[in-house]
């Protein structure tokens, strides 16, 4: 790691200073500046500014920005009315990593593309304009959907895939002063600039997530990976689902491992929406959502896998 | 102003920290304060080696800064037993040969034993069915629960063991 | 007594004595230690004044070192120096190789390697000031670091028996099939690590070692200083695997700083160097060619292997080495070629030669059996061979079929299904596999030092190492048997090479070796105590620290001390010896996915007498672990246009973790095998995974009907040929 100032911080501000780095669990972060892809002149310490509590907000739920992966997945109103979220944060990494990851800092976990993490290859996002040895490179990993010639990363996270399908807002605080952003929106595609993950200014914090009103039906989260636990997805799925009379009456889905984002497809949900259930009709689903899927050779595999990984999730969500 | 120190309560006895704020809590207790029973397998979160209990929760050390620890309560394996006076889950590992060369075993004993309160405090795990209800105990929810610590020798079946037999004991008194 | 062990000791004396310590599950002495964080490994030695080095890895893949950029770097703060010394070494020494290995660090042969030490006065510093050091180089443009495009030459002569290609012309049945395995990481937990502390000429390293023997030479030779004056401690050793079976950038590098600063210096590989510097498994690519007539015996075995490793490197992957002595078949062809690359160094990892071979063998004999009509269990015991093939030797024992037998009666073999795709459980299809199990077994010479203390006890001592095989209780183990002395009364002191040169651990050896040479000792021990008791050594009856029923501390007037040797004689050439036995496997594969789950697994293993069937058992989980790794999730995948290792942590190299594996069923059989020890005993620390991923691969294909050709099985390479979830 490079030389740093620290600082603890008494409560969320939004950042003033170029190089200032805020910091709350580290877990993300302190591996990367160890990697020397992180290089912050100032640790600004988060961990202790409050924000750690999940609280009733408009018939839905305020989770702070510095409320732990653990004690999120672990919270009874979680539990029983966003079950998807606890899914998707228990699916991801371990215990003692989400004993110290935030809500704030799972949404800005940075992609786990290999290239970037290593300093001696080109990376456009760790290094804007030098190249993506990704593109022909080991690249089993990497997203197939919404991708740019420039990166082919995806988002690592399984919380954010499971708050996409939630419909939920993320809040920050800036210079300027509070704003909201869909989740859906928060995480960005990396077109010609892969080095911006989301649209988070350089000056804001974040400050907490909103969960709406919970929703009725099924709410499963698939994560398919090379072993059985303590890997990222290769490709997984958030699904909230509500059958009426044997169609399915709403559905929401959003996907983890595809993109450089949780990825989101309203014309998916629109073919699955009023229909009953059938292979055939996922079928199509899946069509809709691969559309304009595109492999770079070692993850070709994932458009197959995304397909079939929706066909179970649609067939469990739909089962008696 | 930059902060440079920090007093951390390592296994009951207050220590200072007061040096460079990159060294984690893992070179801390094993450089400084000797603590060496803390293992360093991976450095990046990625083999749980490193875990100990900071307020009761586990961590991986290796992934947080000395100096953020202020004020915080550190259990190491050297604060749970010692060869004359073992935990009981430090006896269950050695009945059960819960290791073989030793070196992920002080970071499985932390792991394990902050995982029994989280399971006495109901919390779900990814292998949990329904994450609104208590869990079950089962072999499956404590493997899963165990995954953060890698075991290259492979000890993993008599490690569930170890934490079995524990949990029955606990049951029992 | 010779030290040669030329022919079988059939007195199985281990069976008449009398203290009943011999083979029983008792606990590791160490493992309070172990559970305490009391076991002190290499980088854990408290040095005053210790300063610390770290390596800095090359970012090419082959070429040259133009410059060093050391004066920016010499400026940072608590920067004490940076080597980049002749001395340092290319390449990690392989088993048993005794001298230097290539050294040199101004030459890049593969991307990672070490070019540079950066010593500083705190780790933080040190690592910081490795990461800003810039070095330029001379890039050699057509390197070779593609295994898929290069040319392979035989390694060694082809055995041939008969005319294979007629045989499989003139099968009833025959199978011809090319599978993959990729390289491979040993990953143990600890990384590598040296302390070096020089006091005037002479050099204690503390360091994480295999063979300390072997190790001190390697390490004088490196440093060019006499062995007398090098002291390797490795008292534990955080899992070797045949990572630290040679002595690797780490111990040389700190043993050049610590000299010129005149100050202990502590080397620790990061995880990353681990996997990029030290050697791998070599991929493979198997072609088994296998024919048989009606009746399902065997009449042709084809089994060639092409593997590669850096130029100038002697090892190759001995792929076949079971193939040759495991099965029947008249017509015969096993074949080892290699191919050049630059690539990180190849060489032992856990069961060289078998780990990856027999899962190929194991999963081919399972579709020949399957093509045949015959049960797969069946199928193995009509073909195991009378007499090694070609070369008429026997066997020194042989339970296969035993294990075969019992272990698919423990396991329910009964309930599988013939075909595939028969049992399904909501989205997962049910199957199971079976495969043998088979490790050569090797005696190697060692050296062991036992004192009857005056006061009764007994020590044990050896330069042996403890990677978690078990050493420190098997050895006490025998002493104690030998001796007739509570087994609490019975230390042992290893892992110094300053004590008597055990055989080291490697090779499934040092159990056996070394616990021989502890027999042996303690044989001499039992001559004196007869004499002082005047009674022939067959009427000695020693057992609680009674003599015949006298103390034995009345017959002591001092400490008893004596060595013991045994080195390989007659009894390795006369016979072919190897362990057995057999896995069975239950998985589960996603109907949707391609996941695969293992559900339960069943060895059951004969490897001789089992000295501890605690820490034996132990041995046969972990490997059995391993073959969960190797068939399902563990891959080294490098960028072919750079060489450079891309899964090179803990989170991209899939070691199996809690989660992958179930609970697991060990058999041990009851066998004495006279002629591989004086112990009746064989090597048992790599037999559990020789064979396990083929009974992996097998269960898939008995679950969901695809034949894979590709370790690991991950979900990409089923996903795309499942049947029909929803339709099956």
């Amino acid at each position: 790691m490079r030389p740093f100032d620290y600082r603890r911080m008494a409560d969320l501000q939004p950042v003033d200073q170029p190089g200032d780095r805020l910091i709350a669990g580290g877990t993300n972060l302190l591996d990367l500046m160890k990697l020397d892809v992180e290089a912050p002149r100032r640790l600004l310490d988060i961990s202790r500014a409050g924000q750690d509590r999940i609280t009733e907000h408009e018939g839905g739920l305020r989770i702070g920005a510095l409320v732990t992966n653990a004690d999120c997945a672990a919270d009874p109103r979680i539990r029983a009315d966003y079950p998807l979220l606890a899914k998707a944060i228990l699916a991801g990494a371990s215990p003692q990593l989400r004993n110290k990851a935030t809500t704030g800092g799972n949404l800005c976990q940075r992609t786990r593309c290999q290239y970037f993490m290593a300093t001696d290859t080109r990376c456009n996002k760790r290094q804007p304009g030098s190249g993506c040895d990704a593109l022909q490179g080991v690249n089993r990993n990497h997203a197939i959907l919404g991708t740019s010639e420039a990166c082919i990363a995806t988002y690592p996270g399984d919380m954010a895939v499971a708050l996409t399908a939630l419909d939920a807002t993320v809040e920050v605080l800036g210079q300027g002063g509070t704003r909201l952003i869909p989740v859906a929106e928060f995480h960005r595609l990396p077109g010609d600039d892969p080095a911006r993950d989301n649209v988070l200014r350089d000056d804001e914090v974040i400050t907490g997530v909103t969960l709406p009103e919970p929703v009725a039906g099924r709410q499963i989260y698939r994560k398919i990976r090379d072993r059985s636990s303590y890997a990222f997805a290769l490709v997984s799925v958030g699904a909230v689902i509500k059958l009426r009379e044997d169609r399915i009456a709403r559905v929401a889905l959003a996907f983890g491992g595809l993109a450089h984002k949780p990825w989101r497809d309203p014309q998916t949900e629109a073919i699955l929406t009023g229909q009953p259930p059938s292979p055939a009709l996922f079928d199509q689903a899946a069509d809709a959502l691969l559309a304009k899927a595109k492999g770079r050779g070692g993850n070709d595999f994932k458009i197959a896998l995304a397909r079939r990984a929706l066909a179970a999730v649609l067939t469990e969500a739909t089962e008696e | 102003m930059a902060t440079t120190s920090a007093t951390l309560d390592v296994n009951g006895e207050a220590r200072e920290f007061q040096g460079d704020p990159r060294q984690t809590l893992l070179d801390f207790l094993r450089l400084d304060l000797k603590l060496t029973g803390t293992k360093k397998g991976c450095d990046h979160g990625q083999c749980g080696a490193c875990t100990v209990m900071v307020n009761g929760r586990r961590i991986n050390s290796c992934l947080s800064l000395a100096i953020m620890h202020d004020g915080d309560q550190i259990t190491t394996i050297e604060g749970i037993g010692t060869p004359e006076n073992l935990a009981a889950i430090q006896r269950a590992f050695v009945s059960h040969d819960g290791f073989q060369c030793g070196y992920c075993t002080p970071g499985q004993i932390c792991s394990a034993t902050a995982m029994l309160k989280e399971l006495a405090d109901g919390w779900p795990s990814a292998v949990t069915e329904a994450v609104a209800d208590t869990p079950a105990p089962s072999d499956e929810e404590l493997r899963e629960r165990m995954s953060g610590n890698l075991c290259r020798c492979g000890a993993y079946s008599n490690i569930i063991a170890a934490i079995r037999e524990v949990m029955q004991s606990e049951e029992g008194a | 007594m010779s030290d040669s062990y030329d022919t079988p000791d059939q007195r199985n004396l281990l069976d008449q004595t009398a203290q009943g310590v011999i083979g029983q599950p008792l606990d590791r002495p160490e493992g309070a230690l172990k559970a305490c964080g009391q076991a002190t490994y290499a980088a854990e030695h408290d040095l005053t004044n210790c300063a610390e080095g770290v390596l800095v890895g090359a970012t090419i893949g082959c070429g040259r070192v133009v410059r060093i950029h050391r004066d920016e770097v010499l400026a940072m703060p608590g920067v004490l120096a940076i080597y980049a010394d002749q001395a340092m070494l290319r390449r990690n020494a392989q088993g048993t190789a005794g001298e230097a290995p290539i050294q040199d660090v101004t030459t890049v042969d593969y991307y990672g390697q070490p070019v540079a030490l950066v010593v500083a006065e705190s780790f933080e510093q040190a690592t910081a000031a490795a990461k800003a050091l810039r070095v330029d180089y001379d890039v050699t443009t057509d390197a070779d670091f593609d295994p898929a495009a290069v040319e392979y030459e035989p390694s060694e002569e082809a055995d041939e028996l008969g005319d294979l290609d007629r045989a499989m012309d003139e099968a009833a049945f025959s199978i011809d099939r090319t599978f993959t395995t990729e390289a491979h990481n040993s990953a143990a937990m600890e990384p590598h690590a040296s302390i070096a502390d020089w006091d005037g000429r002479k050099l204690t390293l503390y360091g994480s070692f295999q063979m300390l023997k072997y190790n001190v030479k390697e390490l004088a030779d490196s440093l060019g200083v006499a062995e007398k004056n090098v002291r390797i401690l490795s008292p534990y050793i955080g899992g070797g695997f045949g990572s630290k079976l040679g002595i690797s950038h780490d111990a040389v590098s700190a043993a050049l700083a610590a000299r010129e600063l005149g100050r202990p210096v502590r080397v620790t590989l990061t995880r990353q160097q681990v996997f990029e510097t030290i050697t791998r498994r070599s991929e493979t690519r198997q072609r088994l060619r296998l024919a048989c007539d009606r009746q399902g015996r065997l009449t042709g075995i084809g089994h060639e292997a092409w593997v590669t490793n850096l130029p100038d490197e002697g090892f190759a992957e001995p792929v076949t080495q079971a193939t040759k002595f495991l099965y029947a078949g008249q017509n015969r062809r096993l074949a080892l070629s290699i191919g050049r690359v630059q690539l990180t160094t190849a060489g032992s990892v856990r069961a060289p030669g078998e780990a990856v071979g027999m899962q190929v063998l194991e999963a081919a004999m399972d579709e020949m059996a399957e093509a045949a009509g015959i049960d797969p269990i069946e199928f193995r015991k009509r073909n195991l061979p009378a007499e090694l093939p070609g070369e008429g030797l026997p066997y020194s024992s042989r339970m296969l079929t035993e294990a075969l037998d019992r272990g698919a009666r423990s396991f329910g073999w009964d309930q599988r299904h013939q075909q595939p795709c028969q049992r399904r459980e909501g989205e997962w299809w049910i199957g199971m596999g079976v495969a043998s199990a088979a490790r050569v077994n090797i005696l190697s010479k060692a050296e062991a030092r036992v004192t009857l203390r005056a006061d009764g006890g007994v020590l044990v001592e050896s330069d042996q190492t403890d990677l978690g095989t078990g050493s420190y209780a098997i050895l006490g183990q025998i002493a104690a048997e030998m001796l007739g002395v509570p087994i609490d009364r019975t230390d042992v002191a290893l892992g110094d090479s300053d004590l008597p040169a055990g055989a080291g651990s490697g090779g499934s050896w040092g159990a056996t070796s070394t616990g021989s040479a502890v027999f042996r000792a303690c044989e001499a021990i039992r001559a004196t105590l007869a004499h002082k008791l005047s009674v022939d050594v067959d009427e000695l009856r020693l057992k609680d620290g009674l003599a015949n029923d006298r103390p034995v501390t009345e017959l002591l007037d001092k400490d008893l001390v004596e060595t013991g040797r045994i080195e390989p004689g007659k009894t390795m050439k006369d016979y072919s010896q190897a362990s057995y036995g057999a896995f069975f496997c239950e998985a589960a594969v996603n109907a949707f996915t391609g996941e695969t789950r293992i559900r339960r697994m069943t060895g059951a293993f004969g490897f001789g007498r089992v000295l501890n069937a605690k820490t034996a058992r132990s041995q046969c989980l972990g490997g059995m672990v391993w073959g969960i790794g190797s068939a399902l999730t563990e891959a080294m995948e490098f960028d072919h246009r750079t060489g450079r290792l891309m899964t090179h942590d803990l989170a991209e190299y899939h070691v199996p973790v809690h989660r992958d594996v179930p609970a697991i069923e060990v058999i041990l059989l009851e066998e004495r095998d006279t002629v591989a020890s004086p112990l009746q005993a064989k090597g048992v620390g790599e037999l559990g995974i020789c064979g396990a991923a083929g009974a992996v691969a097998n269960a898939i294909y008995n679950a969901c009907g695809v034949r894979l050709h590709s370790f690991p099985m991950t979900p990409d390479k089923l996903v795309g040929r499942l049947p029909d979830p929803v339709g099956a």
